[in-house]
């Protein structure tokens, strides 16, 4: 059933292919189509799930005489990012309701990208898991270069090759693990009981797991994040923050930590105080925090704003992963489905909201356009992402990332506190971005004329066009979704924290997961 | 072993080499009239059914035999190689249909089947000499399929090119041949490598490897015996850039790994990292190594596609090598699965520049501008192509690098002892993204040139390439469609 998720995104693609040439209607109806069927599905099999059980969808042979197996499967980790994966395809599609320039095009790569996005969280084969990983990559870049904005083909092609490069690092470690283990299976659940050598396993984890996390904007290979998300055109934006980094973040815990959990024990000498991998990354995640939201406080541009968070904010998910309990790791998944909420909500309005509108995203230059009183349904909007983007209680984020902090402090009470202090910049930055968006004073700073792109008279801002009835509904929608998680948190965490009992991290418990 | 016996062995070669006679003979008495295009169709029509029937023939009739010594091998194996050579050739001949460059019909479709006879031959020799002449047979057909474009200088000059590499390279290969058989006295593979064995590494011997790997080198064009290939793919014409790039490709590897497995058996030494051991393949290591450095990173600054797709092929050549280093069965099944769908994901590739370049006239990525709006159906093609060449998922460009890197990391386990080479190889995969990317772009994101004409892909070439494509697709979707026959035959083999 949930590998429909899959099939029906793909054919969704040939349909649209197949489609005639110019009609930008009929393309985003049958993507809408295929997109609401996606989430329907991916519903349906939540509701259905018992927590805690391993559903195998399907498990067949694919390349008998290599052991290469077809095998889909989820658990409660993998269901909770094919829910999110569901969403944000469907509210991608409302926020890019306005595509007419090649449309037919933009929702084959679209739906070509969802559909190896659900692949990648169902499958339970690591050879399955990294072709569906690399499906994604290529209409991304397509997406990017032909209907993005500033430097579009120079961010696209950024994108694309640090997920190429990624990728390619955990291509290395799984080819070596497969012949390792005896070249006879690629299955992440047999791999994960196969005992690697301690010295393998001590660099074939680092490899994965940052070949993984590259996509998943670990500091200081985040670089791509903020200038692809700048690039992208809103739905892509949406994508790439809501569902792509998760990508990464979630090979790294299903790959890389499973099949190599011993590369997160000591290396038996310590260097400058690092005495694991375990150590090095927490260190990233926690830069990656701090340095995202401290960039984030003095951008100019409204986009990179909310690029530039979205690596703080997945710093969290990194952090949560290597705390080693379960109460952080179960915090990072959430943490995962909380950002995709929140993150794709904060782009819609930056890039559909604004942007399409007014033409500019120059906080100087939209200071002086009083856009509160212009489109009040956005700044409202934008108020409320913020909240939850900062982390207040009674959204999705306060818990998922109480939850990694908890996690944190039990591992590395230091750092914990150092998070503290990136979560209070990320209140600074959100409510510099709300001021000066939304509720500047007019003819504030807005004497910077010298932004080409920008109308900075202000007299446009009357004409703005009112916000659509689809950009209401996708809105509303993940709003409820992040208010729905944050007042009952147990929806998710009751699917999530049995997922770590099941046999496939028996590894990590042993080199201490609590 | 009588004359009937040896006519049945060699009947598959025997049909096409009678087709290419009928072709020209068809071609010369009842077709000067007519009009080029008529000719070439129905002169196509006489080259694959002489295909086909060869084809026919292989899978009716399954033979196995050895007949004099190794001069003629027929076991299932070299079927399926020659299967897939005689499919490249169809998809060669179906591209040179569309093509416009000649009126010498019947000598071009003729040239293209004995170039095919030779390797066919080639596929089949495991005696040195027989190998000698079925290359010979090959590279003159080629010589001149490249020069066949009259009315382009290139190809004059990259013919000449090609030619003057390719007489020196074939002396460096006789002289290895012949020291092998001075230090043997046999002209046999197998009988070459017993006589070897046990004697250490001979100061000759190791001659005797460098002169061959240089000779198959220049076969398939790796580094840094590469230096005609980016003329003979730019210059020739696109249907014998095409044939050069695959068919040859495919039957110089199968041959190369054969020479090497089974001649220099025992003359192996050790490519593993700290583990160097003299022999040859250490040498093949270099040479593969070098392949994929400067094939990948000279791809990255061509502006003209052909000559990005030339030094693509000498990365792709680096890779394929990693299967010789690699030397067992399953990486003979490596090898030949990679440069099989190698072969027909650069035929299409060809197929799409020709249909480029015979329209807007040149072939630099400029004029491939906006290629998505004016005709969507081969630019797909060509992104299914790029991709695979790049090794993207699913497609089977991805599958055979992971085939050929996994047999060539399991040859050293459990000490993982190609895995430099390996490590190098999937970087440098990572580098090609980038240059398969820029054609792309060119093709989906830049915008239609201003008045740029209405441009229309022939029927037959968009059917053509759609083929081609589906293949790729096919045979990277469902792997095992290859990878399972590859395996039987080998099992088969018994070596």
């Amino acid at each position: 059933m949930l590998a429909w998720t899959i099939y029906i995104s793909f054919l969704g693609v040939l349909v649209l292919m197949l489609l005639p040439k110019g009609n930008a209607s009929a393309a985003r109806k049958a993507a809408m189509l295929t997109a609401v069927a996606g989430l329907f599905i991916a519903l349906l099999g939540f509701v259905r799930f018992q927590p805690g059980e391993t559903v195998t969808v399907t498990d067949a042979e694919w390349i008998p005489s290599l052991g290469i197996r077809y095998h889909l499967a989820a658990d409660g980790i993998s269901l909770t990012l094919v829910l999110l994966t569901g969403l944000a395809a469907v509210t991608g599609i409302l926020f890019s309701w306005n595509i007419e320039h090649r449309a037919k095009e933009f929702f084959a790569f679209y739906l070509a990208l969802i559909g190896g996005v659900y692949g990648v969280f169902l499958s339970f084969d690591a050879f399955l898991l990294f072709v569906f990983y690399e499906i994604a990559i290529i209409p991304k870049y397509f997406i990017i270069a032909i209907w993005g904005s500033t430097r579009r083909e120079y961010g696209a092609m950024k994108l694309a090759l640090y997920s190429f490069v990624g990728s390619a690092m955990v291509l290395i470690g799984l080819i070596a693990a497969y012949v390792v283990a005896g070249a006879h299976t690629m299955s992440i659940g047999e791999l994960a009981k196969y005992p690697f050598p301690h010295g393998f396993q001590l660099w074939a984890f680092p490899l994965v797991f940052v070949g993984f996390a590259i996509l998943a904007g670990l500091w200081p290979f985040h670089t791509w994040a903020p200038t692809g998300h700048v690039a992208a055109p809103t739905a892509a934006s949406m994508l790439l923050a809501g569902v792509v980094m998760k990508l990464g973040a979630y090979g790294s815990l299903r790959v890389a930590m499973t099949l190599f959990p011993e590369g997160l024990d000591d290396w038996g000498f310590g260097v400058m105080g690092f005495h694991s991998w375990r150590d090095v990354i927490a260190l990233l995640a926690v830069t990656g925090i701090v340095y995202g939201a401290m960039v984030a406080l003095v951008q100019k541009d409204f986009k990179f704003v909310i690029g530039y968070s979205s690596v703080s904010h997945m710093g969290f998910v990194l952090l949560g992963l290597v705390t080693l309990n379960t109460i952080g790791l179960s915090g990072a998944v959430l943490q995962m489905f909380s950002h995709g909420v929140i993150a794709g909500l904060l782009f819609a309005v930056v890039g559909r909201m604004v942007y399409d509108r007014t033409h500019t995203r120059e906080l100087s230059v939209l200071e002086g356009m009083q856009l509160s009183k212009a489109i009040p349904f956005a700044a409202t909007t934008f108020v409320i992402a913020g909240m939850a983007s900062m982390g207040l209680p009674g959204f999705s984020g306060f818990v998922a990332e109480l939850q990694v902090l908890i996690g944190a402090w039990k591992a590395y009470p230091t750092l914990a506190v150092i998070t503290g202090v990136g979560i209070v910049i990320g209140v600074a930055y959100t409510l510099r971005a709300v001021q000066k968006v939304f509720f500047g004073e007019r003819g504030g700073t807005s004497s910077t004329s010298s932004h080409s792109s920008g109308n900075e008279d202000g007299d446009a801002v009357e004409h703005v066009p009112p916000i659509s009835v689809p950009e209401r509904i996708g809105a509303v929608l993940l709003i409820g979704a992040s208010l729905l998680i944050g007042l009952y948190p147990r929806l998710l965490l009751d699917v999530i924290v049995p997922s770590f009992s099941s046999p496939l991290f028996d590894g990590l418990r042993k080199v201490g997961l609590q | 072993m009588n004359y009937l016996e040896l006519l049945k062995l060699a009947a598959p070669e025997t049909i096409v080499a009678v087709a290419a006679l009928v072709v020209l003979a068809v071609d010369l008495t009842t077709m000067r009239e007519l009009d080029t295009r008529v000719r070439f169709i129905i002169g196509g029509m006489i080259a694959g059914v002489g295909c086909v029937a060869a084809i026919l023939w292989m899978l009716a009739l399954p033979a196995q035999a050895n007949a004099f010594a190794g001069m003629l091998v027929v076991e299932p194996l070299t079927q399926f190689v020659k299967i897939a050579l005689l499919a490249l050739t169809i998809f060669t001949v179906l591209l040179s249909i569309e093509s416009n460059f000649t009126t010498h019909v019947g000598e071009y479709l003729a040239l293209i089947l004995f170039a095919a006879v030779g390797m066919m031959f080639l596929v089949s020799a495991e005696d040195i000499l027989m190998i000698f002449i079925a290359l010979e047979l090959t590279s003159l057909s080629l010589y001149i399929l490249t020069a066949f474009n009259k009315r382009n200088i290139k190809s004059a000059e990259a013919a000449l090119k090609y030619f003057l590499f390719g007489g020196m390279a074939a002396a460096f290969t006789l002289f290895g041949l012949s020291l092998l058989y001075g230090l043997s006295g046999a002209t046999n593979l197998g009988q070459i490598a017993a006589a070897l064995n046990g004697k250490g590494l001979d100061p000759l011997l190791v001659v005797a490897i460098v002169m061959t790997v240089i000779g198959f080198g220049f076969k398939v064009a790796a580094v840094p015996f590469h230096l005609w290939a980016p003329d003979a793919y730019e210059g020739a014409p696109t249907p014998s850039a095409a044939f050069i790039a695959s068919g040859s490709k495919v039957a110089s590897f199968f041959i190369f790994a054969k020479v090497m497995m089974i001649g220099f058996a025992g003359a192996e030494g050790s490519g593993a990292w700290h583990q160097y051991a003299s022999g040859w393949v250490p040498v093949i290591a270099v040479v593969a190594g070098l392949s994929m450095i400067l094939g990948n990173l000279v791809a990255i600054v061509q502006s003209s596609v052909r000559r990005l797709i030339a030094y693509s092929a000498i990365a792709h050549a680096g890779y394929m090598l990693l299967a010789v280093l690699a030397h067992d069965q399953e990486a003979v099944a490596s090898l030949l699965y990679y440069a099989v769908t190698y072969g027909l994901t650069t035929i299409g590739a060809f197929g799409v520049v020709a249909v480029v370049q015979d329209r807007a006239g040149d072939d630099n990525l400029a004029t491939f501008a906006g290629l998505s709006r004016r005709s969507p159906v081969i630019s797909f093609c060509m992104m299914i192509f790029m991709l695979s060449l790049a090794g993207i998922p699913p497609l089977a460009g991805f599958f055979g690098k992971f085939y050929v890197f996994a047999a060539a990391v399991k040859t050293g386990a459990p000490n993982l002892g190609l895995m430099w080479l390996v490590i190098l190889a999937i970087a440098m995969s990572a580098v090609s993204l980038y240059y398969y990317l820029q054609v792309l772009k060119q093709i989906y994101v830049a915008d239609v040139p201003a008045g740029a004409p209405e441009f229309r892909a022939p029927i037959l070439s968009q059917v053509v390439l759609g083929l081609l494509a589906a293949g790729v697709i096919l045979l990277g979707g469902a792997p095992n469609l290859l990878v399972g026959v590859l395996q039987q035959c080998i099992s088969a083999m018994g070596h």
